[in-house]
Protein backbone atom coordinates (compact mmCIF):
# COMPACT_ATOMS: atom_id res chain seq x y z
CA UNK A 1 0.00 0.00 0.00
CA UNK A 2 1.49 3.54 -0.87
CA UNK A 3 1.94 5.79 2.08
CA UNK A 4 -1.09 7.95 1.95
CA UNK A 5 -0.20 11.58 3.07
CA UNK A 6 -1.56 12.93 6.24
CA UNK A 7 -2.13 16.14 4.35
CA UNK A 8 -2.78 16.69 0.81
CA UNK A 9 -3.48 20.08 -1.45
CA UNK A 10 -3.84 19.48 -4.95
CA UNK A 11 -3.90 22.28 -7.79
CA UNK A 12 -5.82 24.41 -5.12
CA UNK A 13 -6.63 28.30 -6.19
CA UNK A 14 -8.59 30.36 -3.68
CA UNK A 15 -8.96 34.37 -4.56
CA UNK A 16 -10.25 36.98 -2.34
CA UNK A 17 -11.85 39.78 -4.98
CA UNK A 18 -9.54 39.89 -7.36
CA UNK A 19 -6.62 39.00 -5.30
CA UNK A 20 -5.15 35.87 -5.82
CA UNK A 21 -3.93 34.06 -2.39
CA UNK A 22 -3.16 30.45 -3.82
CA UNK A 23 -2.64 29.69 -7.63
CA UNK A 24 -2.79 26.29 -7.95
CA UNK A 25 -0.89 24.81 -4.62
CA UNK A 26 0.46 21.06 -4.43
CA UNK A 27 1.50 20.17 -1.13
CA UNK A 28 2.15 16.96 1.17
CA UNK A 29 2.45 16.45 4.57
CA UNK A 30 4.10 12.82 5.24
CA UNK A 31 3.07 10.98 8.26
CA UNK A 32 6.31 11.48 10.95
CA UNK A 33 7.89 14.29 9.33
CA UNK A 34 7.81 17.87 10.34
CA UNK A 35 7.70 20.78 7.15
CA UNK A 36 7.77 24.13 7.51
CA UNK A 37 5.92 26.46 5.50
CA UNK A 38 8.05 29.20 4.29
CA UNK A 39 7.02 32.52 2.37
CA UNK A 40 6.96 36.39 2.97
CA UNK A 41 4.34 38.20 4.17
CA UNK A 42 1.55 37.74 1.53
CA UNK A 43 2.97 34.15 -0.07
CA UNK A 44 -0.14 32.53 0.77
CA UNK A 45 0.73 30.54 3.91
CA UNK A 46 -2.07 31.81 6.00
CA UNK A 47 -4.80 30.82 3.32
CA UNK A 48 -3.01 27.70 2.67
CA UNK A 49 -3.41 26.45 6.49
CA UNK A 50 -6.81 27.53 6.47
CA UNK A 51 -7.37 25.05 3.66
CA UNK A 52 -5.82 22.41 5.00
CA UNK A 53 -7.94 23.07 8.04
CA UNK A 54 -11.21 23.33 6.18
CA UNK A 55 -11.69 26.65 7.21
CA UNK A 56 -11.51 27.78 3.97
CA UNK A 57 -13.40 26.22 0.66
CA UNK A 58 -10.36 26.44 -2.08
CA UNK A 59 -12.00 27.72 -5.67
CA UNK A 60 -10.37 24.84 -7.57
CA UNK A 61 -8.68 22.03 -6.47
CA UNK A 62 -8.93 19.62 -3.04
CA UNK A 63 -7.83 19.20 -0.01
CA UNK A 64 -7.33 16.55 2.39
CA UNK A 65 -6.58 15.26 5.75
CA UNK A 66 -6.27 11.31 6.29
CA UNK A 67 -7.86 11.47 2.58
CA UNK A 68 -11.03 12.98 4.36
CA UNK A 69 -12.56 16.43 3.37
CA UNK A 70 -10.49 18.63 4.90
CA UNK A 71 -12.17 20.42 8.18
CA UNK A 72 -14.46 16.96 8.73
CA UNK A 73 -14.92 16.05 11.72
CA UNK A 74 -13.43 12.57 11.51
CA UNK A 75 -10.30 14.35 10.29
CA UNK A 76 -10.26 16.89 13.22
CA UNK A 77 -10.28 14.19 15.74
CA UNK A 78 -6.81 13.58 14.49
CA UNK A 79 -5.46 17.16 14.54
CA UNK A 80 -4.28 19.34 16.98
CA UNK A 81 -3.23 23.11 16.17
CA UNK A 82 -2.17 26.49 17.24
CA UNK A 83 -3.22 28.88 15.82
CA UNK A 84 -2.13 32.75 15.78
CA UNK A 85 -5.66 34.30 16.33
CA UNK A 86 -7.18 32.35 18.95
CA UNK A 87 -8.17 34.07 21.62
CA UNK A 88 -9.38 31.54 24.62
CA UNK A 89 -12.23 32.81 26.71
CA UNK A 90 -9.91 34.30 29.46
CA UNK A 91 -12.24 33.75 33.08
CA UNK A 92 -11.48 30.15 32.70
CA UNK A 93 -8.75 28.18 34.25
CA UNK A 94 -6.11 26.50 32.45
CA UNK A 95 -7.15 23.17 34.02
CA UNK A 96 -10.73 23.81 33.10
CA UNK A 97 -9.37 24.87 29.29
CA UNK A 98 -7.23 21.51 29.36
CA UNK A 99 -10.51 19.32 30.04
CA UNK A 100 -12.60 21.21 27.73
CA UNK A 101 -10.62 20.32 25.08
CA UNK A 102 -9.95 16.64 26.56
CA UNK A 103 -13.45 16.22 26.22
CA UNK A 104 -13.72 16.42 22.49
CA UNK A 105 -11.21 13.73 21.52
CA UNK A 106 -11.75 10.53 22.34
CA UNK A 107 -8.21 8.95 23.57
CA UNK A 108 -7.19 12.21 25.25
CA UNK A 109 -4.41 12.77 27.02
CA UNK A 110 -4.90 12.79 30.92
CA UNK A 111 -4.68 16.83 32.31
CA UNK A 112 -1.66 16.47 34.45
CA UNK A 113 0.30 14.73 31.60
CA UNK A 114 0.07 17.35 29.00
CA UNK A 115 0.26 19.93 31.55
CA UNK A 116 3.67 18.78 32.64
CA UNK A 117 5.13 18.02 28.84
CA UNK A 118 4.02 22.25 28.30
CA UNK A 119 5.71 23.73 31.44
CA UNK A 120 2.18 24.38 32.86
CA UNK A 121 2.11 21.66 36.50
CA UNK A 122 2.30 25.56 38.66
CA UNK A 123 -0.58 27.66 36.85
CA UNK A 124 -3.35 25.11 36.29
CA UNK A 125 -5.49 27.28 38.59
CA UNK A 126 -4.92 30.35 37.01
CA UNK A 127 -7.22 31.91 34.75
CA UNK A 128 -5.75 32.01 30.97
CA UNK A 129 -6.27 35.98 31.25
CA UNK A 130 -3.89 36.38 33.93
CA UNK A 131 -1.30 34.64 32.14
CA UNK A 132 1.71 36.64 30.11
CA UNK A 133 1.87 36.05 26.77
CA UNK A 134 4.49 33.34 27.11
CA UNK A 135 2.64 31.40 29.33
CA UNK A 136 -0.52 31.57 27.55
CA UNK A 137 1.34 30.74 24.06
CA UNK A 138 2.19 27.10 26.66
CA UNK A 139 -1.19 26.84 27.15
CA UNK A 140 -2.13 26.82 23.52
CA UNK A 141 0.39 24.49 22.79
CA UNK A 142 -0.75 22.03 25.45
CA UNK A 143 -4.45 22.22 23.92
CA UNK A 144 -3.08 21.21 20.65
CA UNK A 145 -1.47 18.02 22.46
CA UNK A 146 -4.13 17.12 24.47
CA UNK A 147 -6.09 15.10 22.04
CA UNK A 148 -3.05 13.02 21.01
CA UNK A 149 -3.10 14.01 17.25
CA UNK A 150 -1.41 12.02 14.42
CA UNK A 151 -1.02 15.83 13.08
CA UNK A 152 -0.21 19.24 14.20
CA UNK A 153 -0.28 22.26 13.11
CA UNK A 154 1.50 24.96 14.48
CA UNK A 155 1.19 28.58 13.45
CA UNK A 156 4.54 30.71 14.93
CA UNK A 157 4.17 28.35 17.70
CA UNK A 158 7.06 30.35 19.69
CA UNK A 159 6.56 34.00 19.15
CA UNK A 160 6.51 35.64 22.65
CA UNK A 161 8.55 33.01 23.98
CA UNK A 162 11.94 33.44 25.84
CA UNK A 163 15.13 31.12 24.33
CA UNK A 164 14.98 28.69 27.15
CA UNK A 165 10.68 28.18 26.73
CA UNK A 166 11.67 27.80 23.10
CA UNK A 167 13.98 25.70 23.30
CA UNK A 168 11.84 23.45 25.99
CA UNK A 169 8.70 23.95 23.17
CA UNK A 170 10.81 22.45 20.48
CA UNK A 171 12.39 19.26 22.81
CA UNK A 172 8.61 18.31 23.29
CA UNK A 173 7.88 19.08 18.92
CA UNK A 174 10.70 16.69 18.71
CA UNK A 175 9.21 13.88 20.96
CA UNK A 176 6.01 14.15 19.37
CA UNK A 177 7.66 13.58 15.52
CA UNK A 178 9.67 10.41 17.29
CA UNK A 179 5.77 9.12 18.60
CA UNK A 180 5.10 9.54 15.16
CA UNK A 181 3.35 12.89 14.75
CA UNK A 182 3.32 15.01 11.90
CA UNK A 183 3.85 18.27 12.33
CA UNK A 184 3.22 21.36 9.42
CA UNK A 185 5.28 24.59 11.07
CA UNK A 186 4.60 28.22 9.67
CA UNK A 187 7.37 30.42 11.17
CA UNK A 188 9.16 33.64 10.78
CA UNK A 189 12.36 32.60 12.52
CA UNK A 190 14.26 30.53 10.20
CA UNK A 191 16.46 28.81 12.81
CA UNK A 192 13.44 27.44 14.20
CA UNK A 193 12.74 26.07 10.46
CA UNK A 194 16.41 24.95 10.88
CA UNK A 195 16.01 23.20 14.25
CA UNK A 196 13.11 21.27 13.47
CA UNK A 197 11.99 20.99 10.23
CA UNK A 198 12.66 17.92 8.11
CA UNK A 199 11.64 19.58 5.19
CA UNK A 200 11.23 22.68 4.03
CA UNK A 201 8.64 24.17 1.47
CA UNK A 202 9.00 27.97 0.27
CA UNK A 203 5.33 29.19 -1.17
CA UNK A 204 5.44 32.58 -3.10
CA UNK A 205 2.59 34.12 -5.11
CA UNK A 206 0.20 31.49 -4.16
CA UNK A 207 2.53 28.55 -5.14
CA UNK A 208 5.88 26.40 -4.70
CA UNK A 209 8.61 27.89 -5.57
CA UNK A 210 11.18 26.31 -3.90
CA UNK A 211 11.04 22.30 -1.98
CA UNK A 212 13.61 20.12 -0.43
CA UNK A 213 15.67 19.09 3.34
CA UNK A 214 16.82 22.10 5.12
CA UNK A 215 20.03 20.73 3.48
CA UNK A 216 19.20 20.86 0.23
CA UNK A 217 18.22 23.95 0.49
CA UNK A 218 20.96 25.48 2.06
CA UNK A 219 23.02 23.79 -0.57
CA UNK A 220 21.49 25.40 -3.31
CA UNK A 221 21.96 28.40 -1.97
CA UNK A 222 24.80 30.59 -4.26
CA UNK A 223 25.69 32.35 -1.27
CA UNK A 224 28.94 31.97 0.81
CA UNK A 225 30.20 34.30 3.77
CA UNK A 226 33.78 34.90 4.14
CA UNK A 227 35.65 36.18 7.11
CA UNK A 228 38.60 37.46 8.09
CA UNK A 229 41.08 39.64 9.13
CA UNK A 230 41.78 42.11 6.47
CA UNK A 231 43.71 46.04 6.17
CA UNK A 232 40.61 46.90 4.00
CA UNK A 233 37.81 48.88 5.39
CA UNK A 234 34.23 47.28 5.07
CA UNK A 235 33.29 50.27 3.28
CA UNK A 236 35.73 49.76 0.44
CA UNK A 237 35.03 45.86 0.44
CA UNK A 238 31.13 46.56 -0.56
CA UNK A 239 31.89 47.92 -3.57
CA UNK A 240 33.33 45.14 -5.11
CA UNK A 241 32.08 42.93 -7.41
CA UNK A 242 31.08 39.35 -6.15
CA UNK A 243 30.09 41.11 -2.57
CA UNK A 244 26.42 41.50 -1.96
CA UNK A 245 26.86 43.35 1.89
CA UNK A 246 29.97 43.66 3.63
CA UNK A 247 30.20 44.56 7.69
CA UNK A 248 32.78 44.83 10.53
CA UNK A 249 32.42 41.99 12.93
CA UNK A 250 34.99 41.80 15.90
CA UNK A 251 38.10 43.46 14.78
CA UNK A 252 37.13 41.05 11.31
CA UNK A 253 35.24 42.10 8.15
CA UNK A 254 32.12 39.49 7.35
CA UNK A 255 31.29 39.71 3.87
CA UNK A 256 28.21 37.87 1.91
CA UNK A 257 29.25 37.11 -1.13
CA UNK A 258 27.26 35.40 -4.44
CA UNK A 259 30.60 35.01 -6.45
CA UNK A 260 33.10 33.82 -3.31
CA UNK A 261 35.41 32.56 -5.87
CA UNK A 262 36.38 36.33 -7.50
CA UNK A 263 36.62 37.79 -4.50
CA UNK A 264 38.82 35.77 -2.92
CA UNK A 265 41.25 35.60 -5.52
CA UNK A 266 40.93 39.70 -5.56
CA UNK A 267 41.00 39.75 -1.88
CA UNK A 268 44.62 37.31 -1.55
CA UNK A 269 45.84 39.16 -4.25
CA UNK A 270 45.74 42.44 -2.95
CA UNK A 271 45.96 41.67 0.96
CA UNK A 272 48.92 39.94 1.47
CA UNK A 273 48.20 39.88 5.15
CA UNK A 274 44.91 38.21 5.36
CA UNK A 275 44.59 36.29 8.08
CA UNK A 276 41.87 34.23 10.35
CA UNK A 277 40.09 33.60 6.84
CA UNK A 278 36.80 31.45 7.62
CA UNK A 279 34.31 30.51 3.73
CA UNK A 280 30.98 29.20 5.01
CA UNK A 281 28.23 28.35 2.88
CA UNK A 282 25.14 30.05 3.84
CA UNK A 283 22.26 28.99 6.01
CA UNK A 284 18.64 28.35 5.01
CA UNK A 285 18.22 32.44 5.50
CA UNK A 286 20.36 33.62 2.95
CA UNK A 287 18.86 30.77 0.45
CA UNK A 288 15.26 32.35 1.78
CA UNK A 289 16.61 36.06 1.05
CA UNK A 290 17.58 34.54 -2.59
CA UNK A 291 14.08 33.22 -3.24
CA UNK A 292 12.30 35.99 -1.80
CA UNK A 293 14.36 38.40 -4.52
CA UNK A 294 14.06 36.00 -7.44
CA UNK A 295 10.16 35.65 -6.28
CA UNK A 296 9.63 39.70 -6.09
CA UNK B 1 2.75 5.57 22.59
CA UNK B 2 4.31 5.04 19.11
CA UNK B 3 1.88 2.86 17.91
CA UNK B 4 -1.43 4.40 19.39
CA UNK B 5 -0.46 7.44 18.00
CA UNK B 6 -0.26 4.93 14.41
CA UNK B 7 -3.23 3.71 15.06
CA UNK B 8 -5.49 6.81 15.47
CA UNK B 9 -4.01 8.11 12.52
CA UNK B 10 -5.22 5.05 10.73
CA UNK B 11 -8.60 3.61 11.63
CA UNK B 12 -9.91 7.33 13.05
CA UNK B 13 -11.77 7.08 16.25
CA UNK B 14 -15.31 6.85 17.28
CA UNK B 15 -16.54 10.74 18.56
CA UNK B 16 -16.19 10.71 22.20
CA UNK B 17 -18.64 11.12 25.21
CA UNK B 18 -20.97 13.63 24.15
CA UNK B 19 -22.75 14.22 26.60
CA UNK B 20 -19.67 14.46 29.21
CA UNK B 21 -18.16 17.19 26.79
CA UNK B 22 -22.00 18.80 26.55
CA UNK B 23 -21.84 19.48 30.20
CA UNK B 24 -18.31 20.89 30.82
CA UNK B 25 -18.89 23.34 28.34
CA UNK B 26 -21.66 24.09 29.73
CA UNK B 27 -19.56 24.48 33.09
CA UNK B 28 -17.38 26.60 31.49
CA UNK B 29 -19.74 28.59 29.65
CA UNK B 30 -21.47 29.16 32.98
CA UNK B 31 -18.45 29.98 35.41
CA UNK B 32 -16.55 31.80 32.83
CA UNK B 33 -19.45 34.36 32.55
CA UNK B 34 -19.64 34.55 36.34
CA UNK B 35 -16.49 35.33 36.60
CA UNK B 36 -16.93 38.11 34.29
CA UNK B 37 -18.34 40.70 37.03
CA UNK B 38 -19.30 43.35 34.37
CA UNK B 39 -21.55 40.51 33.22
CA UNK B 40 -23.07 38.84 36.28
CA UNK B 41 -23.31 41.75 38.94
CA UNK B 42 -25.86 44.00 37.00
CA UNK B 43 -27.21 40.61 35.52
CA UNK B 44 -27.97 39.50 38.84
CA UNK B 45 -28.13 42.56 40.58
CA UNK B 46 -30.50 45.20 38.88
CA UNK B 47 -33.55 43.35 38.44
CA UNK B 48 -33.72 43.14 42.73
CA UNK B 49 -32.45 46.39 42.82
CA UNK B 50 -35.13 47.45 41.02
CA UNK B 51 -37.78 45.74 42.88
CA UNK B 52 -36.50 47.14 46.08
CA UNK B 53 -36.93 50.53 44.85
CA UNK B 54 -40.32 50.44 43.17
CA UNK B 55 -42.12 47.71 45.04
CA UNK B 56 -40.34 47.85 48.51
CA UNK B 57 -39.35 51.65 49.34
CA UNK B 58 -41.88 53.13 46.87
CA UNK B 59 -44.53 50.92 46.47
CA UNK B 60 -47.57 52.12 44.30
CA UNK B 61 -50.35 50.88 46.75
CA UNK B 62 -52.85 48.51 46.85
CA UNK B 63 -55.96 48.26 45.03
CA UNK B 64 -58.54 45.35 44.96
CA UNK B 65 -56.54 42.32 43.52
CA UNK B 66 -53.67 44.57 42.56
CA UNK B 67 -50.74 43.89 44.55
CA UNK B 68 -47.23 45.55 43.42
CA UNK B 69 -45.04 43.25 45.17
CA UNK B 70 -46.30 40.60 43.43
CA UNK B 71 -47.05 42.26 39.99
CA UNK B 72 -43.56 43.48 40.39
CA UNK B 73 -42.12 40.03 41.17
CA UNK B 74 -43.45 39.07 37.70
CA UNK B 75 -42.08 41.65 35.45
CA UNK B 76 -38.73 41.87 36.88
CA UNK B 77 -38.01 38.65 36.67
CA UNK B 78 -38.55 38.39 33.22
CA UNK B 79 -36.40 41.87 32.87
CA UNK B 80 -33.84 40.09 34.90
CA UNK B 81 -33.83 36.83 32.92
CA UNK B 82 -33.72 38.83 29.13
CA UNK B 83 -30.22 40.06 30.55
CA UNK B 84 -28.10 37.53 29.94
CA UNK B 85 -30.03 35.57 26.97
CA UNK B 86 -29.66 38.76 25.08
CA UNK B 87 -25.97 40.02 26.54
CA UNK B 88 -24.78 36.53 27.25
CA UNK B 89 -25.17 35.83 23.68
CA UNK B 90 -25.50 38.71 21.30
CA UNK B 91 -22.10 40.11 23.19
CA UNK B 92 -19.97 36.84 23.56
CA UNK B 93 -21.24 35.97 19.82
CA UNK B 94 -20.46 38.86 18.53
CA UNK B 95 -16.84 38.68 20.50
CA UNK B 96 -15.87 35.41 19.91
CA UNK B 97 -16.61 35.59 16.18
CA UNK B 98 -14.25 38.98 16.36
CA UNK B 99 -11.11 37.27 18.75
CA UNK B 100 -10.76 33.54 17.02
CA UNK B 101 -11.96 31.35 19.37
CA UNK B 102 -14.60 30.42 16.76
CA UNK B 103 -12.14 29.63 14.39
CA UNK B 104 -10.39 27.51 16.89
CA UNK B 105 -13.19 25.47 17.39
CA UNK B 106 -14.23 24.84 13.85
CA UNK B 107 -10.18 23.09 13.96
CA UNK B 108 -10.70 21.13 16.45
CA UNK B 109 -13.40 18.75 16.91
CA UNK B 110 -15.74 20.76 19.26
CA UNK B 111 -19.07 19.71 18.75
CA UNK B 112 -20.88 23.08 16.67
CA UNK B 113 -24.32 22.33 18.28
CA UNK B 114 -22.05 22.32 21.69
CA UNK B 115 -21.65 25.70 21.76
CA UNK B 116 -25.10 27.41 21.20
CA UNK B 117 -26.41 24.58 23.37
CA UNK B 118 -24.09 25.77 26.25
CA UNK B 119 -24.98 29.00 25.95
CA UNK B 120 -28.90 28.37 26.12
CA UNK B 121 -28.06 26.09 29.26
CA UNK B 122 -25.66 29.44 31.02
CA UNK B 123 -28.64 31.44 29.98
CA UNK B 124 -31.33 29.84 31.43
CA UNK B 125 -29.19 29.09 34.86
CA UNK B 126 -28.63 32.88 35.21
CA UNK B 127 -32.15 33.10 34.75
CA UNK B 128 -33.12 30.54 37.61
CA UNK B 129 -30.52 33.13 39.80
CA UNK B 130 -32.22 35.62 38.81
CA UNK B 131 -35.35 33.83 39.81
CA UNK B 132 -34.19 33.28 43.27
CA UNK B 133 -33.07 36.31 43.82
CA UNK B 134 -36.14 37.51 43.35
CA UNK B 135 -38.15 35.09 45.56
CA UNK B 136 -35.71 35.92 48.35
CA UNK B 137 -36.37 40.09 48.19
CA UNK B 138 -40.65 39.14 47.14
CA UNK B 139 -40.73 37.16 50.82
CA UNK B 140 -38.60 39.05 53.02
CA UNK B 141 -39.29 42.38 51.84
CA UNK B 142 -41.75 42.17 49.47
CA UNK B 143 -44.18 40.47 52.08
CA UNK B 144 -45.45 38.49 48.88
CA UNK B 145 -47.28 35.00 49.86
CA UNK B 146 -48.36 33.17 47.44
CA UNK B 147 -49.71 29.25 46.64
CA UNK B 148 -46.56 27.10 45.58
CA UNK B 149 -48.66 26.73 42.49
CA UNK B 150 -47.60 30.09 41.64
CA UNK B 151 -44.18 30.25 42.61
CA UNK B 152 -43.79 26.91 40.32
CA UNK B 153 -45.34 28.78 37.95
CA UNK B 154 -43.19 31.98 37.51
CA UNK B 155 -40.19 29.71 38.19
CA UNK B 156 -41.40 27.78 34.89
CA UNK B 157 -41.82 30.76 32.74
CA UNK B 158 -38.64 32.49 33.68
CA UNK B 159 -36.62 29.57 32.89
CA UNK B 160 -37.51 28.42 29.36
CA UNK B 161 -38.49 32.16 29.15
CA UNK B 162 -35.12 32.87 28.01
CA UNK B 163 -35.62 31.37 24.58
CA UNK B 164 -36.81 34.09 22.29
CA UNK B 165 -34.01 36.41 23.77
CA UNK B 166 -31.34 34.29 23.44
CA UNK B 167 -32.40 33.92 19.42
CA UNK B 168 -32.52 37.83 19.62
CA UNK B 169 -29.07 38.04 20.83
CA UNK B 170 -27.67 35.34 18.93
CA UNK B 171 -28.71 37.19 15.63
CA UNK B 172 -27.29 40.44 16.94
CA UNK B 173 -24.62 38.54 17.37
CA UNK B 174 -24.35 37.59 14.00
CA UNK B 175 -24.43 40.84 12.39
CA UNK B 176 -22.56 42.73 15.23
CA UNK B 177 -18.87 43.86 15.98
CA UNK B 178 -17.98 42.80 19.27
CA UNK B 179 -17.41 47.01 20.33
CA UNK B 180 -20.64 47.70 19.13
CA UNK B 181 -22.34 44.52 20.72
CA UNK B 182 -23.05 45.98 24.15
CA UNK B 183 -24.45 48.98 23.13
CA UNK B 184 -27.14 47.68 20.97
CA UNK B 185 -27.95 44.98 22.98
CA UNK B 186 -28.87 47.46 25.84
CA UNK B 187 -30.55 49.74 23.05
CA UNK B 188 -32.83 46.63 22.56
CA UNK B 189 -32.92 45.27 26.11
CA UNK B 190 -33.74 48.61 28.30
CA UNK B 191 -36.41 49.82 25.85
CA UNK B 192 -38.08 47.19 25.29
CA UNK B 193 -37.86 46.35 28.93
CA UNK B 194 -40.04 49.59 29.36
CA UNK B 195 -42.22 49.69 26.51
CA UNK B 196 -43.53 46.14 27.41
CA UNK B 197 -44.51 47.22 30.75
CA UNK B 198 -41.87 45.45 32.97
CA UNK B 199 -41.02 48.53 34.44
CA UNK B 200 -44.09 50.07 35.77
CA UNK B 201 -47.33 48.53 34.69
CA UNK B 202 -48.58 48.97 31.23
CA UNK B 203 -51.60 50.98 32.56
CA UNK B 204 -49.41 54.04 34.24
CA UNK B 205 -47.72 54.53 30.85
CA UNK B 206 -48.78 56.30 28.21
CA UNK B 207 -52.17 55.37 25.52
CA UNK B 208 -49.38 54.88 22.35
CA UNK B 209 -47.05 52.73 24.72
CA UNK B 210 -50.12 50.28 25.69
CA UNK B 211 -50.98 50.06 22.26
CA UNK B 212 -48.00 48.77 20.46
CA UNK B 213 -46.73 46.71 23.62
CA UNK B 214 -47.78 43.52 21.76
CA UNK B 215 -44.97 44.23 19.39
CA UNK B 216 -42.84 43.49 21.69
CA UNK B 217 -41.83 40.16 22.81
CA UNK B 218 -41.07 40.97 26.42
CA UNK B 219 -44.82 41.78 26.70
CA UNK B 220 -45.79 38.93 25.79
CA UNK B 221 -43.18 36.49 28.43
CA UNK B 222 -44.53 39.55 30.94
CA UNK B 223 -48.13 38.83 30.59
CA UNK B 224 -47.75 34.96 30.95
CA UNK B 225 -45.56 35.64 33.84
CA UNK B 226 -48.23 37.99 35.65
CA UNK B 227 -50.85 35.07 34.88
CA UNK B 228 -48.29 32.52 36.86
CA UNK B 229 -48.50 35.01 40.09
CA UNK B 230 -52.14 35.46 39.34
CA UNK B 231 -52.23 39.51 38.89
CA UNK B 232 -53.62 39.03 35.45
CA UNK B 233 -56.85 37.25 34.07
CA UNK B 234 -55.17 33.79 32.26
CA UNK B 235 -57.13 34.41 29.09
CA UNK B 236 -54.95 34.62 25.75
CA UNK B 237 -52.19 32.30 27.07
CA UNK B 238 -51.65 30.55 24.13
CA UNK B 239 -51.43 33.47 22.12
CA UNK B 240 -48.69 34.64 23.71
CA UNK B 241 -47.23 31.74 23.71
CA UNK B 242 -47.15 31.48 19.96
CA UNK B 243 -45.96 35.21 20.00
CA UNK B 244 -42.79 34.03 21.57
CA UNK B 245 -42.28 30.59 19.65
CA UNK B 246 -42.65 32.49 16.31
CA UNK B 247 -39.98 34.91 17.70
CA UNK B 248 -37.85 32.75 18.63
CA UNK B 249 -37.82 30.30 15.44
CA UNK B 250 -37.87 33.76 13.28
CA UNK B 251 -34.65 35.32 15.00
CA UNK B 252 -33.00 32.14 15.15
CA UNK B 253 -33.61 31.08 11.55
CA UNK B 254 -32.09 34.20 10.80
CA UNK B 255 -28.85 34.45 12.63
CA UNK B 256 -28.58 30.60 11.37
CA UNK B 257 -28.30 31.96 8.01
CA UNK B 258 -25.67 34.20 8.85
CA UNK B 259 -24.05 31.95 10.75
CA UNK B 260 -23.63 29.36 7.47
CA UNK B 261 -22.71 32.49 5.01
CA UNK B 262 -19.92 33.91 7.65
CA UNK B 263 -16.39 33.77 6.07
CA UNK B 264 -13.75 32.33 7.97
Amino acid sequence: MAVEPIVRLRGVRKCYGDIGALAGLDLELRRGEVLALLGANGAGKTTAVSVMLGLVAPDAGEATMFGRPAGSLPARQCAGAMLQTAALPVTLRVGELLRLFASWYSAPMPVHEVAALAGLDDLLRRPYGSLSGGQQRRVQFALALVGRPSVLFLDEPTVGLDVQARQALWTVIRAQVAAGCAVLLTTHYLEEAEALADRVVVIAHGRVIEEGTVDELRARSGHRRIRCRTAFAPEVLAAWPGVLAARARAGCVELDCDQAEVVLRRLLALDPDVSELEVRRGGLADRFMELAEEAA
Amino acid sequence: MNTRVLDVAVTLPAAPSRWRSLGLEIRCEFLGLLRQLSFSLPTLLFPPMFYLLFAVLMPMGKAGGWHPGQYLLASYTVFGLMGPALFGFGVSVAMERENGWLRLRRVVPAPPANYLLAKLAMAMLFAALVYLAMVLLAVTAGGVRMPASAWLALAAVAVPGVLPFCAIGLWIGTLAGGCSAPAIVNLVYLPMGFLAGLWFPLALLPRLVQDIAPLWPAYHLGRIGLMAVGQVPAAGLLQHVGALALTTLLFFVLAARRLRQMPQ
